[in-house]
């Protein structure tokens, strides 16, 4: 009965999704007030109603009903109850219904923070955002219903992925999908400016606490996958280059650039119909991500469900929304006007060509993920791109950009001094190359991407120490005073940037210095890496709740002092008969050990990996940097006044130090 | 200048939108088996209908024949079921069947459940063994060998009606032939 209920629910959720999409639109045209004033309650409505669906298909896994086929191909009656939840996402229709449940939350919220907007504003930013659920919900309901029945009902379910039986998976994909998300709310406002041909710097003062959002929950999202490949697979990488992996970077990217953007657009009334194609690009190649990953054109660890006719529905879905608001871009934005003019050498032109080195790094990620595609259907054969291509095309595109980031918060507006500049920025540069020449030899050896890395890293740091000290020392305040009166906003941005440093150094540390071996192990057997002993305490059994476990122990010494013990354990998760391996981590500031059991080999020996991963958590802590500035800039007392008023009002920000 | 600037985009969208298309058609986990022209891997089973007896490709030297690898918990393996009956009424080509990574008891419950037993025989690799000399990576998987013991054919992925009479079929015609 349940199910049923969800099902209707999400019926009924289509068809209000419709008139949400529908009416306001033309009544804004047409200037019809009461239609424009069903926005609020449909989107409400249709929020109400797809919680329900959603909530039904959480009880149906919750109570274990064999009976309805999706929960019968992604649980267990032995997985534990948190897994059997997060199931729930754990397979196509049920992340289908994630994402229409996430947009959902997305439109309430903007029904809720949206009180300031011209009511013709409104009535399009939910009709859009109504239109675009429409497609979800269609395609939900005819081709990958997650209440579908099973008669007669399974005996028990076929457990769900044990990959994905992680804590990762209870907070991974419901973050990234609050991202993806997210950005439909910044290409609402787009397409809502577009359509009411007002360009202005409100449009881009509203837009921009939504997307700094978005971008903050994409962050954490891909922090976290990252993070969960690093421990669940067992290889000791954090990145792969997977298509779906490239599909939430490619969006974070053009996020990226778009955050900046819109404050140039903001601050300088510039850039306007590049900020709208990033708005309109970041939530496209959202979508695009999610047609890569449920259609079955690429193969991926991540693609669960692979079916021509979906991948054709989704397609069509997105000819329709990317092809449509393209068209309406060509069409319109040759309209708007001119920003504020600016010099060749201002931070209007660093932030312009940023914007253009994080758009290049997504295209060029977008043709590596691609191109296996491209050359199979010219019929050139196949091939698959892997890590080498991203990471001779990625690293140069991005290192530009960081130097420029380090730049950019210190230059004027519309016009900055070269000689003044080289002055400010003179002692960072050199010591940033010395550390970048120096520093590699004491740590072991010199390659020259360790020492562009670097040199990137120390840039980063430096001038960010610079940029404060320079922000700290303007007025004749007291320190205290001082600190306080610098704005949240700005505060975002300098953590943020600083993010960037940590985790370029973080990546450079672990790429040049990580080292690992594969030993046969047996009890009593002591193995040596970088300066650790790991000694070998042999395996026992363990018993899970759906799984049978070999678990090991491992003591790590350094000169002598105890470190560690690591306990990598291998599972076989009964249902699906599938083997898995629990890596074994001693987490610290200066680097990871790590440990994952192999093969059982004969006379009680197993093949065990031991890596040295140095700094390896400071990827992450970054990332969680990153988001920190984020979640700072969305604290702005600019977004805390209750009512403000329409005016523009330059931050101190604004005003070069 | 302007114009073609601002029409950018929407024209690389068509084109990769073209492309997506085109690509929906193709199945990237259709790569060129390496067995594909090799003699197809040895190796003697057990039966699953009665496990005291064994099966080994060598007593098919002669014929040309299909090898279709399935499991009780695959669920593309019921799509194709149905279609795998059809053909085992036309008796056009003798297809025996490999019941990979499962237990007797469900593999026999699940034959009885899906409509009837369309191989010939099918073995039990319950552990996957045979299954990594085959290179199997995904269930359902068909090979097509030749008289010789030549696999001359591979699918991986459910069978298709339209597979079957477009492809499968004129080729197990040839080798007949050969």
């Amino acid at each position: 009965m349940i199910p049923e209920i969800g099902h209707f629910a999400l019926i009924l959720a289509l068809l209000v999704a419709v008139v949400q999409g529908v009416f306001p639109i033309v009544g804004a045209a047409k200037g019809n007030v009461a239609w424009m004033a069903l926005a609020k309650p449909a989107a409400r409505t249709q929020f109400l109603l797809v919680a329900a669906a959603f909530l039904s298909l959480a009880y149906t896994f919750a109570i274990k009903d064999y009976s309805v086929l999706y929960v019968a191909s992604n649980s267990n009656s032995k997985l534990p109850l948190q897994y059997r939840v997060a199931a729930l996402w754990g397979g196509h229709e049920g992340s289908l219904l994630l994402w229409a449940f996430i947009l959902n939350v997305w439109t309430v919220a903007v029904t809720f923070f949206s009180k300031h907007l011209p009511q013709v504003t409104r009535a399009r930013i939910l009709g859009v955002m109504g239109l675009i659920s429409v497609g979800f919900l269609l395609f939900l309901l005819t081709v990958s219903n997650p209440f579908e029945r099973l008669i007669p009902a399974a005996i028990d379910g076929r457990d769900l992925n044990p990959l994905l039986q992680d804590p990762g998976m209870v907070f991974h994909p419901p973050m990234l999908y609050m991202g993806y998300v997210g950005f439909s709310v910044a290409f609402a406002f787009a397409i809502a400016a577009l359509l009411g041909g007002e360009l202005d710097a409100a449009w881009a003062r509203w837009s921009r606490p939504w997307t700094t959002l978005a971008w903050v929950f994409l962050t954490i999202g891909i922090m976290a996958g990252s993070n969960w490949a690093y421990y669940e697979l067992g290889w000791g990488g954090w990145w792969f280059w997977d298509a779906v992996e490239n599909a939430s970077f490619m969006p974070w990217l053009v996020g990226t650039a778009l955050i900046h953007s819109l404050a140039v657009t903001e601050k300088r009334g510039s850039f306007k119909a590049w900020t709208v194609l990033l708005a309109i690009g970041a939530f496209s190649l959202s979508l695009l991500g999610t047609f890569l990953v449920r259609s079955g054109v690429l193969t991926s660890v991540h693609a669960f469900a692979t079916d021509p006719e979906r991948g054709l529905f989704i397609l069509a879905f997105l000819v329709i929304v990317i092809g449509g608001s393209l068209a309406l871009f060509a069409w319109r934005a040759s309209s708007v006007g001119k920003g504020g003019a600016f010099d060749v050498l201002s931070r209007e032109s660093f932030l312009l060509g940023n914007n253009v080195l994080l758009v290049v790094a997504a295209g060029s990620v977008l043709l590596g993920t691609l191109y296996p595609l491209f050359l199979d259907t010219l019929g050139l054969g196949k091939i698959s791109v892997g890590p080498p291509y991203f990471d001779s095309v990625f690293a140069p595109l991005m290192a530009p950009a960081v130097f420029l980031m380090g730049v950019g918060p210190i230059a004027r507006w519309k016009k900055a001094e070269l000689p003044e500049l080289a002055l400010r920025l003179r002692w960072a540069f050199f010591i940033s190359l010395a550390t970048a020449a120096l520093l590699p030899l004491w740590l072991g050896h010199w390659t020259p991407m360790i020492g562009l890395g670097l040199f990137l890293a120390a840039w980063v740091l430096l001038v960010s120490l610079q940029t404060l000290r320079e922000r700290l020392t303007v007025s004749h305040q007291s320190l205290p005073e001082r600190i306080r009166s610098v704005p949240l906003a700005w505060w975002g941005m300098w953590f943020a940037h600083l993010g960037i440093g940590i985790f370029i150094l973080g990546v450079t540390i672990v790429k040049g210095f990580e080292t690992e071996t594969a030993v046969r192990m047996k009890t009593g057997d002591v193995a040596h890496l970088s300066g650790f002993a790991f000694t070998f305490d042999g395996v026992k059994s363990i018993e899970g709740p759906n799984y049978i476990a070999a678990q090991g122990t491992i003591n790590v010494t350094k000169n002598g002092k105890a470190i560690a013990t690591l306990n990598p354990s291998k599972r076989i998760y009964t249902v699906q008969n599938m083997p898995m391996s629990e890596a074994g981590i001693a987490a610290s500031l200066t680097g990871d050990v790590y440990a994952s059991l192999g093969e059982k080999l004969q006379d009680g020996a197993w093949s065990v990996r031991i890596y040295y991963k140095p700094m390896v958590d400071w990827i992450w802590g970054g990332c969680a940097l990153m988001a920190l500035g984020g979640l700072l800039a969305l604290s702005d007392r600019r977004y805390r006044a209750a009512k403000r008023k329409a005016v523009y009002q330059p931050v101190p920000g604004a005003v070069a130090a | 200048m302007k114009r073609l600037l601002i029409l950018g985009p929407l024209i690389l969208f068509v084109i990769l939108a073209g492309f997506l298309a085109v690509g929906l058609h193709k199945d990237p986990s259709e790569v060129p088996s390496p067995l594909v022209g090799k003699p197809a891997p040895q190796f003697s089973l057990p039966r699953l209908d009665d496990a005291q007896q064994s099966f080994s490709p060598k007593e098919m030297l002669g014929q040309v024949w299909l090898f279709n690898v399935w499991a009780s918990w695959c669920a593309a393996c019921r799509e194709e079921h149905p279609v795998l009956l059809e053909l085992a009424k036309t008796n056009a080509v003798p297809l025996y069947g490999m019941d990979y990574k499962d237990t007797q008891e469900a593999a026999q419950k699940w034959l009885q459940n899906g409509g009837g037993n369309p191989y010939i025989h099918s073995v039990m690799d319950e552990t996957g063994r045979v299954g990594i000399d085959f290179g199997v990576y995904g269930v359902p998987e068909t090979y097509l060998i030749d008289k010789k013991g030549i696999i001359r054919y591979k699918q991986t992925g459910a069978i298709t009606t339209k597979l079957l009479s477009d492809t499968i079929l004129p080729l197990v015609k040839r080798l007949q032939a050969e």
